[in-house]
């Protein structure tokens, strides 16, 4: 455990040693940045002219639900920014080390595999929770100026960790298969991306295939938290998948050692 | 301390080493010397656990290399060849790291890291960024790492390549002053290097152990030997009969050969430069070359190594 814990605060820091950290922050914030201005803006405009046209007709205005409308689909766009920015953080998790030479330092001191892998899983966890803390401050906003209901936005977060766990896991994955960098953020990107879309297969799959799809689908597991619940198989799911990427890096570096 | 049965490792079609044996007993400094690609790396990797061997047996510190990994692990330290360093942490920081790898208790890792610090001599460069360090303070870092929770066994990898002659030195001197405190193998291609720091050698050519001895007894074995580089004109047939005619000759080399012109190096005993000459014009060959060659240290090693693995 507390090899674990050293493993965890090397590789939290090093997020932080190296420029790449500050790029994915930068970009992460301000994409997910813009597309809540975007968001915001265009359901200020619905409301305004809503209570201008029940104004111009006497009319009640209607009753906006900033949750509904807002808060809903940006999670959605956070999702999807996280696609595409987490495999950058999991790429250099097992690829440098191994281009680096310093898997032979791990692999040789009195510390077991899992140890390993999950002190660097849990470091990118970590990671992504940072990278959600700016968007938190844009919901917070929400707070300060309406009164959204807090709970789906907890869920929310709980949904985003969770799915950014399963994509740290597949990108972690990868990066135990290749020292080299570019591969293993291609690698997690498409193998995500794939486990993202199987989801839209099932709409033209058979009747037996179809559920299987639809529950594979990394995304679609998702759908409950962005809208307030937090079910218990959505949760299992979320678990079990990251256990099985942690369950294949593991593999995949001890095999590392009996391939000849 | 170290017992090696017939380590045996193939990288898919390629052995890289075979049946390699040899045991090393407690404080010794042992060399294992070999040109690259020799198996060194290879050993060494098997016997700090990072691979495991194809077939054959270790033990380190009577711990079985396969069965009780976790027990040998904690008592070696191990310098591969590229220093595992992270390049973006301060020196004190990565030591600290490592000493958390090692499972040094929390109170004992300031007092762990220092005497790491103090051996390697590498105090003037604590708080520095690794990756701003020259050649060879980062190896020195390497070594620091490596000698960390006082293990009873350390192994380095070429400790001293890529390194000035006056770094050069004071690694040598480093590794010296380990004796007796720690077990240490290390490997190396430079045979006074070896001859320098380890009370015993093991030599290794294309996987093979091919000589296990003390540095003298190895120099005293190659002591005596004198070349002869020859050009002759003639086949190689008549040559090689008439060099049958001198006594003493111990090998005969062809270098090259071109058309009817021999390059050939001819080892002996002592110096029979005047027999050669005289056996070769009395059998109408055309001597065009004979020259003595002073025998390095060096070449007898590879002499070694190239010749007993072709015989």
């Amino acid at each position: 455990m507390r090899k674990t814990i050293a493993i965890f605060e090397k590789e939290f820091k090093s997020f932080f040693y190296s420029p790449m950290a500050y790029v994915v922050i930068g970009i992460f914030t301000a994409l997910t940045g813009i597309f809540f201005y975007l968001y915001l803006s265009n359901f200020v405009e619905s409301a305004f002219m809503d209570q201008m046209r029940a104004q111009q007709y006497r009319q009640m205005p209607q009753k906006f639900n900033v949750n509904l409308m807002l808060i809903r689909p940006y999670f959605w766009n956070i999702a999807l920014i996280s696609l595409f920015t987490l495999p950058t953080i999991t790429m250099r998790l097992f690829s440098e080390e191994k281009k680096q030479g310093t898997v032979e330092l791990l692999y040789t001191a009195p510390v077991q595999s899992i140890h390993i892998v999950l002190g660097k899983f849990f470091a990118g966890v970590a990671f992504y929770v940072t990278l959600l803390i700016p968007t938190m401050i844009f919901q917070a906003i929400l707070f300060v100026y309406g009164n959204p209901e807090f709970l789906p936005v907890l869920s929310g977060y709980v949904g985003l960790i969770f799915l950014g766990s399963a994509f740290i896991s597949v990108g972690l994955f990868i990066s135990t298969m290749t020292e080299n960098q570019i591969i293993a953020a291609i690698g997690g990107f498409a193998l995500s991306l794939f486990l993202w879309v199987i989801g839209w297969a099932s709409s033209y799959a058979g009747p037996t295939l179809a559920p299987v799809f639809e529950y594979i689908s990394i995304i679609g597991h998702f759908e409950d938290f962005s809208q307030g619940v937090i079910d218990s198989a959505n949760v299992a799911y979320y678990i079990l998948f990251s256990a099985l990427g942690v369950y294949l890096s593991l593999k995949s570096i001890e095999s590392v050692k009996w391939r000849t | 301390m170290i017992e090696v049965k017939d380590l045996t490792r193939y990288y898919g079609q390629k052995k890289a080493i075979s049946n390699v044996s040899f045991n090393v007993s407690k404080g010794e400094i042992v060399g294992l010397l070999g040109p690259n690609a020799a198996g060194k790396t290879t050993t060494m990797r098997i016997l700090t656990c990072f691979m495991p061997p194809t077939s054959g047996t270790a033990t380190v510190g009577g711990f079985d290399i396969f069965d009780q990994s976790m027990d040998v692990r904690r008592i070696t330290g191990y310098l591969p060849e590229n220093p595992p360093l992270y390049t973006d942490l301060i020196v004190e920081d990565y030591l600290r790291f490592v000493a958390k790898l090692k499972g040094v208790e929390r109170n004992r890792i300031n007092g762990e890291v220092d005497l790491a610090i103090q051996k390697a001599n590498i105090g003037d460069v604590r708080s520095r960024v690794i990756g701003k360090l020259s050649k060879g303070f980062k190896q020195r870092v390497g070594l620091a790492q490596s000698l960390l929770n006082n293990p009873q066994v350390v192994i380095f990898d070429e400790p001293t390549v890529g390194l000035d002659p006056k770094q050069i030195i004071e690694i040598r001197e480093l590794i010296r002053n380990l004796k007796g405190e720690h077990t240490v193998i290390l490997s190396s291609h430079i045979l006074p290097e070896v001859e320098q720091t380890c009370e015993r050698v093991v030599i290794i050519s294309e996987g093979v152990v091919v000589a296990e001895d003390t540095p003298e007894n190895l120099t005293a074995r190659m002591r005596g030997v004198e070349r002869v580089l020859l050009e002759v004109e003639g086949a190689e047939k008549d040559v090689r009969d008439a060099l049958k005619k001198v006594k003493d000759i111990s090998t005969i080399n062809i270098e090259k050969q071109n058309v009817n012109i021999l390059k050939m190096s001819v080892e002996s005993q002592s110096d029979i430069r005047k027999e050669i000459a005289r056996a070769i014009v009395e059998s109408k060959l055309g001597l065009l070359e004979i020259q003595s060659d002073k025998v390095t240290l060096e070449d007898i090693f590879l002499d070694l190594t190239t010749k007993e693995e072709g015989a």
